[in-house]
Formats: structure tokens, sequence, C-alpha cells
């Protein structure tokens, strides 16, 4: 079970960019030899990676976005962030 | 490239299709280089700095290369840095929108020259690791001084807030190393390690018999690095490459011909990848005369093993076709004298056996640094 606080700032380490790929018509989250292909949801969860919100908001914004209910998608978000964590895409 | 992220087509193709857009270029800026590295995979006849290209032709196939897709660029060599226009190509780079990584030996970049390239906008730095101390790294790399210099240069990128990634070239003379050596990428406070066996082309094929691991370290290594992976998890991100003369099947290379990445040469020639030119049949085009989004589509070389039209049995009816498109072409004809064949690491190549005897014959042998010859800067 991944867990991540409310107030916890998800950031994009130095050497990660999270940007359009207009050749391919998607968002991409690129780092060193590493190139993630966001899909729909990801892209809306990276797109509120901002260095500002903190989890809680970016839950609350995407349950709003897709008319979902912030129990269930908690922990959907917290796996999908935690994983890029792992992988140094993303900090916590 | 290490995720597969845009998956081949799969199927037979009838017709030639556009090919897909490549991810990576390699940009050989130069091949000069204070490191003599006996393991160092440049071709045996390099690139002299008369024939390099300048500094605005360079610029001319970054954009292009942005242009049709490429979002990885490695500025390379040789030693990037040795180019008095290196800040200078950085910021156009970076400017075009490529993630820009510069892969260097570190032993000659002063802190001033470190601020100007990440003002420029590098995004990420590849430091070369020969050894986990001065003996061994000296002894690979020919430089004295080199891993004090190395050292000093690691902890000036990270200090500076900059992700670093350590590279380590692995063979029987630093193999024992490698714990050694993810200590000092947690010390150095690098965020990801590659450790990546030789492989054995240019002046790494010469050096062989001085360079092959046996197989029991080889093994020893593979549990030693996935300890540490699950160990670090979070702190040390740790790709490793394995030799593939003791491997069952052979490496997708380059993720395919002409699949992902492309390289260019100092002197502008633009490869499939970086050992073709040993594959002495095939035309090279020029960044010279033609942009990067003919050279991908239509040159001559990049057409010759993409995809699995050219290849023979066991390849073509081989249910691993797709996956890794037959291994190296380059491996194919440096061991069996045709890049059509299949690479002998493979376990249906009529050589594989023979291979396994080459690596287990030579890495037995006792080290003799002696008879490993140091890699020297005669261009033509």
């Amino acid at each position: 079970m991944t867990e991540i606080a409310d107030t916890t700032i998800p950031k994009l380490p130095h050497g990660v960019k999270f940007r359009e790929d207009k050749v391919r018509g998607n968002f991409i989250l690129v780092g060193p030899e590493r190139i993630f292909n966001a899909d729909g949801v990801a892209t809306e969860i990276l797109k509120r990676v901002d260095g500002k919100s903190d989890f809680g908001t970016i839950v609350r914004s995407l349950a709003e976005v897709f008319a979902a209910d912030e129990a269930t998608i908690r922990p959907d978000v917290a796996s999908f962030l935690v994983d890029l964590s792992d992988k140094q895409m993303v900090t916590l | 490239m290490n995720e597969a992220v845009f998956p081949q087509p799969a199927g037979e193709p009838v017709a030639q299709p556009t090919p897909a857009p490549p991810l990576g270029l390699l940009a050989e800026l130069t091949h000069r280089c204070p490191l003599r590295c006996t393991y160092c995979s440049n071709p045996l006849q390099l690139d002299g700095r008369s024939s390099e290209l300048d500094t605005e032709t360079w610029k001319r196939v970054f954009s292009e290369a942005a242009d049709l897709g490429v979002i990885h660029i490695h500025l390379s060599g040789g030693e990037p840095t040795a180019r008095k226009d290196i800040v200078e190509l950085t910021r156009h780079a970076s400017e075009v929108g490529l993630y820009t990584n510069l892969i260097t030996s570190g032993v000659g970049v002063s802190d001033d020259k470190l601020d100007a390239l990440l003002e420029a906008g590098c995004d990420h730095i590849q430091l070369s690791l020969q050894g986990a101390d001065a003996q061994i790294t000296e002894l690979v790399g020919g430089y004295r001084g080199g891993f004090e210099k190395k050292e000093a240069f690691a902890r000036s990128v990270v200090e500076r807030g900059f992700p670093l990634t350590l590279n380590a070239v692995i063979h029987r003379m630093n193999i024992h190393q490698v714990p050694q050596m993810i200590q000092k990428a947690v010390d150095f406070g690098a965020k990801r390690l590659e450790i990546a066996h030789t492989q054995y082309y240019g002046w790494a094929l010469k050096n062989r018999a001085q360079l092959m691991p046996a197989r029991e370290d080889v093994d020893r290594t593979i549990t030693k690095v996935e300890e540490a992976r699950e160990r670090l998890k979070g702190t040390l991100v740790i790709d490793a490459v394995f030799p593939d003369y003791y491997a069952k099947y052979p490496k997708l290379c380059n993720g395919g011909w002409g699949a992902r990445t492309l390289s260019v040469t100092p002197a502008g020639r633009a490869l499939p990848c970086h050992a073709a030119e040993t594959i002495k049949h095939l035309e090279f085009w020029s960044v010279q005369d033609h942009s990067i989004a003919d050279i991908w589509s239509s040159s001559p070389a990049f057409e010759a093993y993409r995809g699995t039209s050219w290849m023979k049995e066991p390849c073509r009816s081989c249910e691993r076709r797709h996956i890794d498109f037959g291994g190296c072409r380059c491996q194919a004809l440096a061991l069996t004298g045709d890049a059509a064949n299949t690479d002998p690491a493979c376990i249906k190549s009529d050589m594989h056996q023979r291979l396994g005897e080459i690596a287990t014959t030579e890495s037995s042998a006792v080290v003799d640094p002696g008879a490993a010859v140091y890699r020297g800067f005669r261009a033509g």
C-alpha cells in the first residue's frame, strides 16, 4: 500500500522535463535515458505536478476533472507518483 | 534508450513505410580525448580535428533532429568539452527543445566551464568512471590524476543541484570493483549509475583478450547489482548491460537498426549505430550533403538492415525477430564475416558455441596490463 500525505508537494527533479511531443502528438516525461509516454490520465496528473500544488490539491482537482470520487482515485494517483519517484522521475 | 516507449509496428512490412522518427541523436563532436582507455569503442581510424564539422553545421543538425522528433541529444566524442564552441552548441540544443546530455571524462572541465554549460541549458551530465580508485582509474584510462579530477568534477555537478550519471565500462581489469563503484556513485551523490560491460568493437575488439571477464565474475556482478538496486531504490538508479558473449540471445542493438537512434561522427557521417562504419559496403550519407530527415528516411546505410526483410535464416523465421532483430550487425560481421548473419550471441547461430569458448579462453588468462594497447589520438 503506497500512501502520500496530502501536504506533500510532488516536484519534477532537476533534469526531468514534462513536455508536449508535437511530432508524435502526446505528452512525455523526459529524464536521463528515459522517456515515459504519458497517456490521458498520466498527462492530467503530471500537468498538476507544478512544484506548488500539494498532493491533496492534485487529487481534488483530478476528482473534479474526471468526475470521480477522491477516495477512489487517491491510491491510484499515489501509486503512479511513487512509482515515478522510485525511478527518480518525480521527487516526493 | 532503456525504456521501450514507442513500440515497433508488428508484422511484416510489405512496402517500405516511412520509419517512425528517431528518439535519440549521438553527436560525436570530436574524437579528441585526454584519456587513452583500452576499452575505447571508437573506430580504429579517428576523425582528425581539421575534418570536424563547424559550429553552424552542428547547429543545423540539432535543429533538424528536433524537428524530426529527436528527444535526447547526447553530446559526446571523444571529449566534447575539447570543442571551443561546446557552450554555444549546448545552448542551441537546449533552445530547439532537445534534452541535452553531456557525456564527459570530467578531467579537463573547470568549474567556470561547468557553470557556463549548465547556464546554457545542459540538462544532465554523464561522467565516465574507469575504476573505483586512483590506481585502477589510471591503469585503465592511462591518465595520471584522473580519479581525483573525476571526483572533484562529480562533486561540482552535484553541488550545483544538477543530475549526474556515472557510466562505468566494465571489463576484467575492474570487474572486481563493481561494489565499490556503486558505493562511489552514492558518495558522489549521483542519481544514476550505468554498469556497462565492454562492447567489443573498434579499439576494444583489439584488446578483447585483456578485457573479457570470466563468467563467474559476471554472474557474481549480476547478483551484486541486483542486491544494490533493491537496497538503493529511490537513491540510485542502476542500469546494467552484461556481456553478450555469455548470453543466450543477442541484445536488441540500439533498439533496432534505424529504429530509434542515430549517430553523427565528428566529420559528419550519419550512422545507424556508433560502430556501423566497420561494415565497409554500406553507403553512409553526410550531414553536409543531406538533411537529418532525408538521411533517416532514405540513406542506404539506414535502409540496409531496417526491419526484417534483409534477414536470412535462422532469423527470418525466428519467433524473436521482432524482439532483437537478430542482434548486432557489426558483431555479426566482425565474428562471422557477414553482417546479415545471426549475431553469434544468439543460441541459434552456428558460431554461438565458439563465442562462449573464445570468452572462456580469453578470460582465463592472467590480466596483463602491459599487453593492453592504450588508445592514442592518431587521426587520419
